[in-house]
């Protein structure tokens, strides 16, 4: 396409509500020759979308800080209810299994990210030395993290099976353990373990994607200034690796975090929090109070508080993020 | 000094391989484990030790389309010649094909939510993002924070007060609810990722075309659309990957008409509990399209699992 004006037009086109002022401004040169006018056609573009959002998230939402200052229940809602103000609040602050299921939270956050941030940054480490074929198996590598965590958790129920499932032979292949000896989701010491294991088989290669991105944006010369100066490899990786590759891990740990302090799905279809509620992550115990036990206004107090957590965190993501965008 | 510090020395590079195959092959072993066992008879699925190459059989994927009820030798001794391998192989386990499962249904709500959902919050996401992109906006990046921070609301959380305001409107269980839900969960990636691919396309082009006579929606159709058309694509795939998986919204919002396949998986249930040929057949059959739009996608990954902030 001919470009004829673009020199011309190029200095007042790039704020298009700006433009109709200066195009009017100078007649017979407007280049807005009918239709709707550039603000009403960014309000029509933009406003569905908030429109959607605001009836299916902030609405809701609002009906949740309501609800959970009642006592109602979903499942008997001809009853009347009745307001009974921060009882629910108060009530689920000083639960100790509350309190438990947010150490188990924070147990299973801090144990799979540790684990990811290790592998994932030593995978990327190791694709970057770009050895032949390494797009390939980059690929191949990636494939876990594009799963359903529901189908995912439902078939290493299966892996994990205690006689037959391909887990337990391998582990007793290479320990001489005997395979029915040991239950990955029955027993009590190992079930945290066994989500441990399948959220770092999953997300790994989440952690590596972004890290890689990270190692590639260190230009060259940086560490070419660091040879003239004779820095050791660990000097190097101390000090010029660590701090380029750190907005980008930061990046993804919080992400993970998010999301694995929300995890339902895999969870729910890999232990169901059991045994007992050894594995009852927040969202499991919301889930069972929401629509197991249908304590509606209680579980909707549990849910502000969740939600608030998880606004916090993403609040501080979507900062690194921009400032990552920058760069 | 032998080599350069940027480029790995031929050694380095050898051993960086040979790790990085051996973890791929450790980690890609679940899935193969999975195929093979959609493709062996509930014996050989449980065998101990596993059985890596058991003799193929179809039974699984026979279990996963059919109903079957069980009947006794006598009964299938005078049953007409068999119509197929499927009415062969359950006569053997002294059983007889009584209809179709529910799978088909449940592949095609799947489908329906999934194309459904992609296809409306792509619509939404490319319109908000050009105008964020293009045009001054109040409070553009409140606006844009609010609609990313929508993507982090947990699900269990939603579904609560979802669930009430479905059931006042009559749409739970409907594919339309499930639409719905899934576009106001993919909208926001949608204009993040968009708006990135957006204003990447120079100015200059719908200048040009204004300065020809177009109006605003003409040259945004006639340029804008067909240049940011791969980055339409790889949006339309990341939402329509995510609406595939979705698993608590689909488990507390369906139970039979708007079921999709992930609730429905864990429940294929054989003599016994899961039927796990049937239960590998089925994940098989799901996860198969989710690794070819990955291979497709791989050069847009990046950009997909960070909203489009990391681009290379």
């Amino acid at each position: 396409m001919a470009l004829p004006h673009a020199s011309m037009s190029a200095a007042k086109i790039p704020d298009m509500i700006e433009v109709s002022s200066a195009a009017a401004a100078r007649p017979g040169q407007s280049i807005r020759s009918g239709g709707i006018s550039d603000r009403g056609i960014a309000w029509l573009f933009i406003t569905p979308t908030i429109l959607l959002l605001l009836a299916i998230n902030i609405f809701p939402l609002i009906w949740t800080v309501r609800m959970s200052l009642t006592n109602y229940k979903a499942n008997m809602g001809w009853m009347k209810y009745r307001f009974v103000g921060i009882e629910n609040y108060v009530d689920i602050l000083t639960d100790p299994d509350i309190w438990d299921a947010m150490q188990t939270t924070a147990r299973f956050v801090f144990w799979s990210i540790s684990l990811e941030v290790l592998l994932g940054f030593g995978l990327a480490l190791l694709i970057n030395r770009k050895f032949r074929g390494h797009s390939f198996w980059t690929t191949v590598i990636l494939l876990p993290m594009m799963l359903s965590p529901a189908v995912v958790g439902n078939f290493w129920t299966f892996l994990f099976q205690p006689q037959s499932g391909l887990f337990n032979y391998v582990v007793s292949f290479f320990t001489g353990i005997d395979p029915a000896s040991f239950q990955m989701i029955g027993d009590v010491k190992l079930a945290p373990w066994s989500i441990v294991l399948v959220d770092v088989w999953m997300w790994t290669p989440y952690v590596m994607l972004i890290c890689l991105a990270g190692l590639r944006s260190i230009p060259d010369y940086i560490y070419e200034a660091a040879e003239v100066d004779r820095a050791s490899v660990w000097r190097r990786f101390w000090s010029v690796t660590l701090p380029m590759v750190m907005p980008f891990l930061m990046l993804a740990v919080l992400f993970r975090g998010i999301e694995n302090f929300k995890m339902f799905d895999m969870v729910n279809l890999l232990t169901n929090g059991g045994p007992g509620s050894l594995t009852e992550t927040v969202s499991i115990t919301l889930k069972r109070a929401a629509f197991e036990k249908w304590q509606t206004g209680w579980s909707s107090a549990l849910a502000i508080i969740l939600f608030l957590t998880v606004f916090g965190a993403a609040n501080i993501y979507i900062k690194v993020l921009n400032s990552v965008k920058r760069r | 000094m032998a080599h350069s510090v940027v480029a790995a020395s031929p050694v380095a590079r050898l051993l960086s391989g040979t790790v990085v195959v051996l973890y791929s092959l450790i980690s890609i072993a679940p899935l193969v484990w999975i195929f093979l066992t959609g493709f062996k008879n509930s014996t050989d699925a449980v065998a101990y030790p596993p059985r890596i190459l058991s003799p193929p059989s179809i039974e699984g994927y026979c279990d996963l389309f059919t109903i079957q009820t069980s009947q006794d030798a006598d009964y299938i001794a005078h049953l007409p010649p068999s119509t197929g391998p499927c009415d062969s192989l359950a006569r053997e386990h002294g059983r007889v094909i009584a209809g179709k499962s529910k799978t088909p249904g449940r592949f095609f709500n799947s489908i329906l939510i999934g194309f459904g959902s992609t296809f409306l919050s792509v619509f939404l996401g490319t319109l908000a993002a050009y105008a964020f992109s293009r045009f001054k906006v109040p409070a553009k990046d409140d606006l844009l924070f609010f609609i990313l921070s929508t993507r982090f609301m947990p699900p269990i959380a939603v579904a609560i007060p979802i669930y009430l305001m479905y059931r006042q409107l009559g749409l739970i269980d409907t594919a339309v609810g499930m639409i719905l839900l899934y576009t106001a969960v993919n909208v926001s990636l949608a204009v993040w990722l968009l708006k990135g691919f957006i204003d990447e396309i120079p100015r200059e082009y719908e200048e040009a075309a204004l300065v020809d006579g177009y109006t605003r929606l003409q040259a945004f159709v006639k340029t804008v659309l067909p240049q940011a058309a791969t980055g339409i694509a790889a949006t339309a795939v990341f939402c329509l990957i995510f609406a595939w998986n979705e698993y608590a919204f689909a488990v507390l919002l369906t139970s039979g008409t708007a079921q999709t396949m992930p609730p429905f998986i864990p429940f294929i249930i054989g003599e016994g509990g899961q039927d796990w040929p049937a239960v590998a057949a089925a994940t098989s059959l799901f996860v198969v399209p989710i690794l070819c739009f990955t291979i497709l996608l791989r050069k847009q990954l990046l950009r997909g699992i960070t909203f489009g902030a990391v681009r290379k």
